[in-house]
Formats: structure tokens, C-alpha cells, sequence
């Protein structure tokens, strides 16, 4: 079993944000960048775990961006994946990530293709349905459990009031959401490993330029607290419908 | 120039973020617009008053298989001349907006919060500590919308029904078994939330949090450390690894606050939270605030709860 693993490196979850160049970029300055963690608590992991169950397989990650998502891409060989491909390009929306991945990836053979279920930057979601549609694959989002039997994967997703399980023959594409495994630590020897393990670059393919980010803004600033007696509790239904007029 | 609105009506009750859905698409069009759905929708005439003036459905899809459904919106796209597809942003427009866009090799927006200025639509990024605008410059646009981004269009009146019976080919997802847990208001839609932590201290003292959620017709949520000690179903939990929610109103009970929680509930328009360490950051984000303990704090809110409804 070919497995293909999406990572993205962000901003760590509590990195201060601030955009520059006219409001038209992240600063990422003095900011420690992460690997995706759902991409790598969830994506990565389960897809290390299936391989082990099969005792055979393999497990790619492929990654768009510049030289500085090395070290990223190098803890993800240091958890466990086999081999890591690095598409040298600045996409400007989640589509040219799309496009760029399904460029190289188109025959290569993929049984299985795991995103994360969002970046914790753009918080999109959107990419891996984007590539299932280049790679003319099922998809399934937001996916808590996954297992492989032979030709078939039977998938457990939370929907509103409920889980749905499907059943879906491979090829199949999905993105990975809570449940699906537990984040693992890269130890020594898979440090070590990681150095040796192949990093190919690739070039940038030609991609659709039809959707981008003009502009960041921070929300505005929250007002103060208001704050009630906890003796007087009762006083805060009264204000939610008198005052804030909600309920 | 034609606007239409992709939505999933499976179940016995019009989804609010459907009917919000199609009062987007028609605002955007500035007229009434064709909707699509599918599987075992009912009542889905009504979208008329939501400013459907036609709806699509094909029945003989049952799951979100998102190529069959992809193939049925390019195809009601094309006969409609579509420029601008609206998606709802949740499970299932994730599943099928972001493929039509790449079919389309059009632009998307992936959870638009308002109208947009132009080609230019806002929606939040870096989980709700930042907003972006982003400018869609291809000749059909995709625009997924947010719950709770809009208050629904009423009046209009019924859309004609029109079944498709085209060959959308072959299932590749099929459902193997669909288990309930309880009913209720999804989360993703409640524009009342009722949500509690470990402050709890545990799933035995959970009715007076039911009772109030239900007394003023709130949705129950719970934080990540509840959902992970199985005091509370999954689906329940809120935050950045669980559900990302933006209601009018949530309360939240016996939890810190920690950045994690906030990113999913920061783009609630009032937070109310109860406490008893004045120094949990919660506090910081919050529009009204009770440092007390939960137990004692609870039966109040309660009876104010009660007296407020015996009043209207």
C-alpha cells in the first residue's frame, strides 16, 4: 500500500499574529514555525500505524514551499515516513497547492491520500478534496477513524448527533480529524534516521491563478468584562435579555 | 450572470445554515436563484421563502459522495449559466465546494462570514485571530458560507420542485451504518450555546448544565478534557480539535479558557463565562463574567431562567 501523507508548515498555535508588506503577509519574523499538527498528529500517525499493521507499504509526504519547511519535512521522516518530497513553490491559494501536488502526484500510484483536516493558519480544509478531484479519487472529510482491509477502507466520521461509518474501495483520499490516532515523538534513532532519508525537490509545475489573500486584519478589540456578583447570578439571564438582547 | 446554492437537506427539518445558504445566494444575485440538493430531502418548497425560486434534488444520491454530487452541481451549473456557486461551510460543502472549484479551475472562498465588497469576501483565519480578505478573480466564483454568518430571508413564497434524473454514475462511498447520538440542535447551527469543563467535576453533575441549555433552548457543548474522559459525547466538544461554533450566545461553565477552546468559540457575539478562579483566561474574552463557583452559580441561573420564561 502506497500511502501519500499532505504536510504544511504553520505558525506555532500561540505565535503572535502580526501581518506586514501593507497587511498583505503573515510576519512570520521571530515566530517558531511547526509542522501542521493535524496533519501530523493525525495524518501522518495513522498512516505510520496502517503500514505497521500490513507489515508492508510505504509512506510519502509531500510538501509545497520554500527551503525553511526542511526542518518540518525532516521531523516528519524523524516520526517514521519513508521518503519526502518537497514541491519548491510560493502557492498563493489552496488550489495551486492542489494543483501543484496533483502534478507531481498524478502517476504515482497513491492507494491512499491523508490531509490533515485543516491548517491551523488558513484553516481552509480544502485541499485535500481539491487533490481527490485532480486525482479523480473519493473523498471524505473530517474522518475520526480509518481502517484498511484488503481492497477496502471503512471510515468513522462525527456528524451532527452521531457517527457515520463508510465503507469506500481505494483509492480514497481524506482529511484526518480528532480520533484518528495519537501524536508520537520522534526518538533518537529516528532522528538519526531522517538525515539519510531521500528529501527530493521538485520543481513547480504551472498552476490556476484565480483566488488570493489582498488583505489580513486583527478583529476588533473586545470590549471590557462585565462582571456580576456570584451571589446575583440570576442577574446575568436578565441582562442577556434586556441588555444584550439574545435570549 | 446566475447565482445558485448547493445544500444538504437530508432529515425531517430544513437546516437553518441551508436556508442561510440560499438567502445568501439569492442576496448575491439580487433575485430568487435555483437551489440544489439531495437524498430524502422533505419540505424543501419552503426554500422558497429563503429566495429559491427552484429547487433541484436528486434523490438516487443518499451520502455525500462529493463526485457524484460534484458532477450534479457543475452540471446544474452549466445549464444555469452559474457565475457564483454558494456552499454551506460545513461536513459536506467541505466535501464537494472544494472539488467543483478545482473542476472549475475556479477561485473559492472557504467560509465567507458576510457579504462581500466587490470580487472581495472576508473569512476568518488563524483561527478567529485574524481575518482575511480574499479577492476572487475567475469568471466563476465559489463561495462557501460560514453558519450563522447571516440572519435567514423570510416571505417569498414556494420553489418549484424539479427532480433530476440524470447519470451522475457510479457510488464509490456508501454508508454502512449511521449510529445516533441524541438529537437535538446540531452545534455547528445553534445560536445558543450552553457549554461546560472539567469544572464539573464530573458527568454526573451534568443536569443542571441540560437543564438551563434546554430552558432557554440552548445546544449543549463541552471542552476538550470532558470529551476525552467520555463525560460527554465527541460531537460535543468545541474548540480547535473538536468543533469550531459561532452562536450568538455561549456560556461556558467550568472552563479556563485555554487558546486552544477560544479558537473555536471566539467568533461567538456574547461570551458568557462562570468561573471560580478570577485569573482563568476565559475572562479575557468574555462579555460578562461571574467569578463563583459552578454548583452554587448554576441553581441561579436556573431560576432566572425560569422567571424569564414564566414572563413571556
Amino acid at each position: 500500500m502506497k500511502i501519500l501523507v499532505l504536510l504544511s508548515q504553520v505558525p506555532d498555535t500561540t505565535a503572535r499574529i502580526a501581518f506586514t508588506n501593507g497587511d498583505t503577509q503573515y510576519d512570520g519574523n521571530g515566530v517558531t514555525f511547526i509542522m501542521n499538527p493535524y496533519d501530523e498528529w493525525y495524518a501522518l500517525v495513522r498512516a505510520l500505524e496502517l503500514k505497521e499493521a500490513k507489515g508492508s507499504g510505504t509512506v510519502t509526504t509531500v510538501t509545497v514551499g520554500g527551503a525553511d519547511t526542511e526542518a518540518t519535512i525532516r521531523k516528519g521522516l524523524a516520526i517514521g515516513a519513508d521518503d519526502a518530497v518537497r514541491i519548491d513553490a510560493q502557492p498563493a491559494d489552496a488550489l495551486q497547492v492542489a494543483e501543484l501536488i496533483a502534478g507531481w502526484a498524478k502517476d504515482k500510484g497513491f492507494d491512499l491520500v491523508l490531509a490533515g483536516k485543516e491548517t491551523i493558519d488558513h484553516n481552509s480544509g480544502v485541499v485535500g478534496a481539491m487533490l481527490a478531484e485532480l486525482l479523480d479519487m473519493p473523498y471524505v472529510p473530517l474522518a475520526s477513524k480509518l481502517d484498511v482491509n484488503g481492497e477496502t477502507a471503512t471510515v468513522e466520521r462525527d456528524v451532527p448527533g452521531g457517527v457515520e461509518v463508510l465503507e469506500v474501495k481505494l483509492p480514497i483520499a481524506l482529511s484526518a480529524a480528532k480520533g484518528m490516532a495519537e501524536q508520537r515523538i520522534p526518538n533518537m534513532r529516528g532522528i538519526m534516521a531522517a538525515r539519510t532519508k531521500p528529501l527530493q525537490v521538485v520543481p513547480a509545475g504551472t498552476v490556476s491563478n484565480v483566488a488570493s489573500t489582498v488583505k489580513f486584519e486583527l478583529p476588533p478589540a473586545k470590549g471590557s468584562v462585565k462582571m456580576i456578583p456570584a451571589d446575583e447570578a440570576g442577574k446575568l439571564i436578565e441582562l442577556l435579555h434586556t441588555e444584550a438582547k439574545i435570549i | 450572470m446566475s447565482t445558485i446554492a448547493f445544500i444538504d437537506t437530508r432529515g425531517d427539518k430544513l437546516p437553518k445554515a441551508a436556508q442561510e445558504a440560499v438567502t445568501y445566494a439569492s442576496q448575491l444575485a439580487g433575485g430568487p436563484i435555483t437551489a440544489i440538493t439531495f437524498g430524502d430531502a422533505q419540505g424543501i418548497e419552503a426554500l422558497g421563502a429563503n429566495g429559491a425560486k427552484k429547487v433541484v434534488v436528486a434523490r438516487g444520491v443518499k451520502a455525500v459522495d462529493s463526485q457524484q454530487l460534484t458532477r450534479l452541481v457543475c452540471e446544474v451549473a452549466a445549464a444555469e449559466g452559474a457565475t457564483t456557486i454558494v456552499f454551506v461551510h460545513d461536513a459536506t460543502g467541505k466535501a464537494v465546494a472544494p472539488r467543483v472549484a478545482a473542476r472549475l479551475k475556479a477561485g473559492l472562498v472557504a467560509g465567507a462570514t458576510g457579504m462581500p465588497e466587490g470580487d472581495r469576501f472576508r473569512r476568518n483565519v488563524f483561527s478567529g485571530k485574524a481575518r482575511a480578505w480574499v479577492e476572487v478573480r475567475s469568471g466563476v466564483k465559489v463561495i462557501s458560507l460560514s453558519p450563522n454568518s447571516i440572519p435567514i430571508a423570510t416571505g417569498g413564497g414556494s420553489a418549484a420542485l424539479e427532480e433530476y434524473n440524470g447519470d451522475l454514475g457510479a457510488a464509490r462511498i456508501g454508508v454502512k451504518e449511521l449510529r445516533k447520538a441524541g438529537s437535538g440542535v446540531p452545534l455547528p447551527e445553534a445560536e445558543l450555546v450552553v457549554s461546560a469543563g472539567r469544572g464539573m467535576k464530573g458527568p454526573e453533575h451534568w443536569a443542571p448544565v441540560e437543564e438551563l441549555a434546554q430552558l432557554l433552548g440552548a445546544a449543549t457543548a463541552c471542552s476538550r478534557p470532558v470529551a476525552d474522559m467520555h463525560w460527554r459525547p465527541h460531537h460535543e466538544h468545541v474548540g480547535q480539535t473538536g468543533v469550531a461554533i459561532r452562536p450568538n450566545l455561549y456560556i461556558a461553565i467550568g472552563i479556563s479558557g485555554a487558546i486552544q477552546h477560544l479558537a473555536g468559540v471566539n467568533q461567538s457575539k456574547v461570551i458568557c463565562v462562570i468561573n471560580k478562579d478570577p485569573e482563568a483566561p476565559f475572562f479575557k474574552a468574555a462579555d460578562y463574567g461571574i467569578v463563583g463557583d459552578a454548583f452554587e452559580v448554576l441553581p441561579k441561573l436556573i431560576e432566572a431562567a425560569k422567571k424569564l420564561n414564566a414572563e413571556r
